[in-house]
Order: C-alpha cells, then structure tokens, then sequence
C-alpha cells in the first residue's frame, strides 16, 4: 500500500502520470472513454438493429436472389447429371439423357413443381414454358425410345439450345441474371452474345434513367438556386412564407402531386388549352406533354425540387453578405463578384443538393410509373414489374444490384470530385 | 458604408480627391476596405485572395506576383500565399485583409472597426502595426472605432460623432487637451464635469459659480459668450494637484477621500469636492506620491487652463 502510495506521489517526476488513487492515468482515461462509448452505443442499437433487419438483411438477400438458381438443379437432378457427359453442342444429348428428362418431368408433375421449373426455363428461351408442362402430363406414359417420343411431343425437344439452357441452369449459382440485365444471353455453345434486337430493353432503360436524372438534377439545380438565394436574403417574415410555398408540396401526397400533373399537362389539360386558346398551337397541334419521357421529367422535377432547395438554402444562410460587399469594395463587378465569390462558397449546397435529388431519381418509381407511359419508364418500373408480373425475381434483383453498384460507384467518383466532407445536408 | 458606396447618399455630395463619388458603384471607387471580420474569402488561399482586386482589375500576370509579394512584405506575412485564411491566427487574418485592401494601390482605404475581433493585447499590437504601415506607404486611411484610445493612437485627426453631427475634428492632442464641447470632453478619456455660471469674463478667463452653491472658480472661457451664460466645467482627473501649497494654484479647495481604487500604473481616487462626491483625481504611482485615506481630507487645487469652461 505503501509502495502505490510512494510511486503515484513521484511519479510526475519521470514515470508515468498516474491518478491520486495510484493507476496510470491512461487506463483510468480509458476507461471512462470506454464506458462512455458503450453508453452511446447502447442509444444507437435499436436504431442500428432495425435498419440491420430491415434495410441490410434485404438487401443482401437481394443480391444473393441474383444469383442463386435452386430450381431447375432441385427438379431435374437426373437430367442435370446425364447432361454431364454432353459436350457436343451441335449433336443431341444421347437416349440416357432423354429418359432422364422424362422420369424428372413426370415427377416434377406428381410433386406439382412443375409449373416453376416451366416458368424457370421459360425466362432463359421463350416457348419452353408449354413444352415442359405439355411434356410433363404425358411423361408418365412414355415409352423408350425417349428421344423419339420426346421429340415427336414437342419439336423443342430437338433444339440443342432447349439442352444447352437446361444444363446451364441446372447450376445452383448463375450469372444468367446478370447477363439478361445487360441484354446478353450465352448461345447454344455457352459464348456471351448479345441478345435478339426486339429483347433489348435493360441497357437502353439503364441509360434513359441515368439521363432522366441528370436532366433533373439539372433543372432542380437551375430553378432551386434562385429560390434558394432568395429565402436566404429576404427579411424573415417574408423568408418564413416562402419557405412554406417550398414545403406545402413536400407535405402534399406523392400521388395527389404526380396525378396534378396529369391534370395540368394532359392533351386535354390545362396547359394544352391555354395554348390552343391564347392561338399558339392549333387545336390539332395539341402536344404530347405527359405519358411520355418529358412529362415524368417535369413531374419528378418539381417533386424533388425540395431536395434541392433545403441544402441550398442551409448553406446559403451561412454565407456572411460581407463577402459580396468585400468583392464589391476590391473592385469586382456584381457578375464577377458573384461567380468567383458567391458561387463557390454555395459549392457543398450544391453537391449535396444534386447528390440527393440525383441518386432519388435515380430510384425513382411511383411518378414513371404513372406519368412515364411507354418511353418514359425507368429502371424501377422494370424491377417493380418483374417483381410483381413476371415474377422474375431473379432478373429483379440483378437489375437492382446493378442499380445499387452503380449508384455506389457514383457516389466514389461523386466523392472524389466534390470531396464528401464538404457537403452539407440540411 | 455610404464613402465605400454601399448605401445611398440621401443628401450632400462625397468628394475623393476632388472628385464627386456619389453616382460611382462600389466597384469603381478604388477604395481599399478592411472590415470587422476580415472579409477573407475562405474558399481561396491567401495569395488567391490578394490577387483578386488585381484579377477583377484585369492587371497582368507578371505584375500580380509582384504586388501580391509586395504586399504581404509590407504586413509581414512574406511566404503566406499558400495558406487558407483558416489556417491563420486572428492577427494574420487581419493582415491579410489589411495586404488585400492595400494590393490595388487604392486612393483610400477604409476601415471599420478592423480590430473588433481581436483581443486586447493583440489589438494593441496590431494598432502600431498599422499605425506603422499607415506610415510607410503615405496613404489616406479613414478608420472608424468606438475605441478611443485606438483613435488616438493611430490617428493624424479625428472626427468625433455624435448622432450623425460631427462635433470637432483636430489632431488627437488638441481633442484631447483642448475639446470644444462637453460631448468631446466626455467621449475622449475620463472628465469631471462641474455645472455652473458664468459670474465674469476677464479675457480668455471667466469666473464661475457652481450651480450647487458650492463655490467660485476660476476657468479658461472656450465656449462661453458673456457673463450669465451656463457652462459645464471640464476637468481631467490627471490634472488635478493633490494637497497644493496654499496660493500656488488660482483654484484650491478642501476635499473628502470616498474611495481609493489601486490600478498599478496610477491611484484611481474618488473624492467629495464641490458638492460632487462623482470627482475623480488619478494620482499617478510615481515616487513620492501622496498616499491618501479613504475617509480623511485633503486639499485639491487646478490651473486655470486645465478648468475649461464648455458650452452645456
């Protein structure tokens, strides 16, 4: 007791610091750092476990769905292992294959597994649907030889390519997905090809999105500004009501905004009989303004534009008057001293604004779906409808991966221009 | 404000070197500005910020350079041009904003209270500083304060004013020494302030009759037109002699010590004369100095010329 007593009292003098009580003072710091640490982590954890629960665990089941393929390798294992021994793509597979194929089908039909595996090999070549349930109601009679009768059942059955898709999907983990979210196929020899012209739509669909969001983000920009600089200069009585102009529609109904829009920009809208009336267009000429890429344009525009203006606004408040006044008193016109003085300060209000209206439309899915008509659909519109209609799941996931990574991949770049630390969100 | 062309001039006419600024914008005033906050644009280095008036004058490459070394020589500050505002000290930023309203060589440089910002101790340093600067480049700066001592550091004159009217301009000793008012006397350093009457004028003297009944004295007549008229008396508590051989002094009256205030450099003493008990002496600490009770009494004499008789 002593001795503790002895060394905390000298320890100043050369050894290390310690508390009254004798123990070093870094463990006695850390210590409390330690507890304090907890303490907030324990604050935190519901938070962290709902979002582990119900964002993370979604999502990576998500990414897994993209590639796992159960179906075909569960309902066809004799199948799968006769094809084994097939490698010459431009022959048939031999008879063990073909009986195989009908003792899997007539099982398939007796556990009522058939239908998915049908639809499975439907998604790979289009037809084969009918083939295996029309198939699979007649495998319990079939008598060898198999090849013979199979084909004479159906001609599909004499395709290699029918053989080729069966044994690549017989795989459990596939890329298939993926291939298909890109427009690409493996032919009958397993090569990556791309797909038939008329089956092109995701690459397509991939760039309309990309650049239906840049068009936003640069007209919430281009009309966000301005709005924005005003609320952050007038008096705060008139600042308040305009700022509520800028939130009424943010507390409006997603819906009821997106189905205004309609109303307004129909052929038989507003803005086409204000045209006709004020003798700008004929009655003929009425223009195409909404179910169309323009007009999920104009609607996802004016939605998000609150997202724009809030982190413009935030920063723009935080920007002293003084520095215009000072450009002004150097020498520098207003223009000048705007875009060398103002305009950079706004800079972390502008990235962060068009990091969020840019990455919310880029998911975006309710206005497409209900203003985008034919060619103003996104990518969303495509999960959404392999989700719900084709029950796809499979190509969903992998078109929302795609989404997922590429919308990562910009928010890095995004980060390494703009710099993440100087945004400010709100 | 109104001299940098930032609010508009509702009447008269704003002459720079002969010539009238009013219908000028800021930009084309050439007048250097030193605000509070320095101003300093944060997203630009020190260099970037200094070449700015050059730029947005449209001088050349090469000059800009030049200037811009020139001018952080002349604030000390040689080799900053890299450096973000962020990454300096109040003091340097000051300098900075200083260098960048000097860099274009403007007629006129403004300052509005450029030291508020800063601490005390750094904000006298900074007084000679610019004070020095002021001095080796020769140019006209117009440097607003509230502090008074800060104006009558740096100054060669000084406006004094007072809800808009300016009340005196001279050198910072006559306003000192020599106030014309009661206002100057009271806003520049400490005064006593007696209310009276003038009895009789004798020249540049007059004798005057406190208004409290306490007494006569004798003070020199600046502001005053002819026996009858009211005054305030203005005395400086340095000028007061304490316990003065009877006779040396025109004016020599018997006073009650009420409170001693130690301040290391003087004795700041409160005493009761005159029928004020507000009436401050301060007795420098000096070798020798009369050492006082509180509560005793003493003697308190002035000159004639330290008594200034003002208009109220």
């Amino acid at each position: 007791m002593t001795d503790a007593a002895t060394t905390g009292a000298a320890a100043p003098a050369d050894g290390p610091l310690t508390t009254a009580d004798g123990r070093p003072l870094k463990s006695a710091l850390a210590r409390a750092e330690r507890i304090r640490r907890v303490k907030a982590m324990l604050l935190v954890l519901p938070l962290l476990l709902f979002i582990l629960i119900t964002f993370l665990f979604p999502i990576a089941l998500m990414l897994f769905r993209s590639v796992d393929n159960p179906i075909v390798a569960d309902n066809m294992p004799r199948t799968i292992a006769a094809l084994e021994a097939w490698d010459d793509r431009g022959e048939l597979p031999d008879e063990a294959v073909f009986a195989a194929l009908a003792a899997d089908l007539a099982e398939a039909r007796r556990n009522r597994t058939i239908g998915r595996l049908a639809t499975r090999l439907n998604y790979e070549t289009g037809g084969l649907r009918s083939t295996v349930t029309r198939t699979g109601r007649r495998a319990q009679r079939l008598k060898a030889p198999f090849k013979e009768a199979l084909i004479g059942l159906d001609e599909d059955w004499a395709n290699p390519e029918t053989w080729a898709a069966i044994k690549r999907l017989g795989k459990r983990l596939t890329g298939v997905n993926y291939l298909a979210a890109v427009d690409r196929r493996y032919d009958v020899n397993d090569n990556v090809v791309p797909q038939p012209e008329v089956r092109r739509i995701y690459v397509g669909n991939f760039i309309q999105t990309l650049w239906m969001s840049v068009i936003v983000t640069i007209a919430c920009l281009a009309l966000g500004f301005p709005v924005a600089y005003l609320l952050s200069i007038l008096p705060l009585r008139y600042s308040n009501v305009l700022m509520i102009l800028v939130l009424l529609p943010f507390w409006t109904s997603l819906l009821v905004r997106t189905t205004s829009w309609i109303v307004l920009l129909q052929t038989e809208g507003i803005i086409n009989d204000i045209l006709v009336w004020s003798g700008i267009i004929s009655e003929g000429g009425r223009i195409q303004l909404i179910f169309n890429a323009e007009g999920t344009v104009i609607a996802m525009t004016h939605i998000l534009l609150p997202f724009m203006i809030l982190p413009l606004y935030s920063v723009m408040k935080t920007i002293p008057p003084i520095y215009m006044r000072a450009a002004m008193s150097l020498g520098a016109g207003r223009h000048y001293a705007f875009w060398r003085v103002y305009a950079p300060n706004t800079l972390p209000g502008v990235g962060a604004g068009c990091l969020l209206v840019f990455i919310l439309a880029i998911g975006y899915y309710i206005t497409p779906a209900l203003v985008g008509g034919q060619d103003g659909m996104m990518i969303s519109n495509f999960i959404a409808y392999h989700m719900q209609r084709s029950l796809n799941w499979g190509l969903a996931a992998a078109l929302g991966a795609i989404l997922l990574f590429g919308v990562l991949i910009l928010y890095w770049v995004y980060s390494k221009l703009v710099g993440l630390e100087r945004l400010k969100l709100g | 404000m109104m001299l940098a062309g930032f609010e508009t001039v509702t009447y008269g006419t704003i002459y720079l070197g002969g010539d009238p600024i009013n219908s000028l914008p800021p930009h084309k005033r050439g007048i250097g500005m030193v605000f509070q906050n320095y101003a300093l644009f944060p997203h630009m280095t020190v260099g970037e910020n200094l070449s700015f008036p050059l730029e947005a004058r449209g001088v050349g490459k090469a000059d800009v350079q030049e200037k811009i070394g020139r001018a952080l020589e002349a604030v000390q500050l040689g080799g900053y041009e890299r450096r973000r505002p962020s990454q300096l000290s109040g003091g340097q930023q000051q300098r900075v904003a200083l260098a960048r309203a000097l860099v274009f060589e403007p007629a006129l440089v403004l300052m509005d209270e450029p030291l508020g910002a800063l601490d005390k101790q750094l904000r006298e340093h900074m007084q000679y500083e610019i004070k020095h600067i002021h001095e080796s480049l020769g140019v006209t700066v117009v440097y607003v304060t509230h502090d008074q001592s800060e104006a009558l550091t740096l100054s060669d004159r000084i406006a004094v004013l007072n809800q808009g009217v300016i009340q005196q301009i001279d050198a910072p000793t006559d306003l000192y020494e020599k106030p014309n008012n009661a206002f100057v006397a009271q806003f520049i350093g400490e005064n006593n302030r007696l209310r009276g009457r003038v009895r009789h004028m004798n020249g540049t003297s007059c004798r005057v009759e406190l208004d409290n009944g306490h007494g006569e004295m004798q003070a020199l007549a600046v502001n005053v037109s002819g026996s009858g008229t009211p005054t305030t008396l203005s005395l400086r508590p340095e000028r007061v002699v304490i316990d003065p051989a009877p006779g040396s002094l025109p004016n020599r009256f018997e006073a009650r010590v009420e409170e001693l205030t130690y301040l290391g450099d003087h004795i700041r003493t409160r005493v009761n004369v005159c029928g004020t008990d507000q009436f401050i002496v301060k007795i420098p600490n000096a070798q020798g100095h009369a050492s006082l009770k509180e509560g005793s009494t003493v003697a308190v004499g002035w000159e004639i010329d330290d008594c200034r008789a003002l208009g109220t």
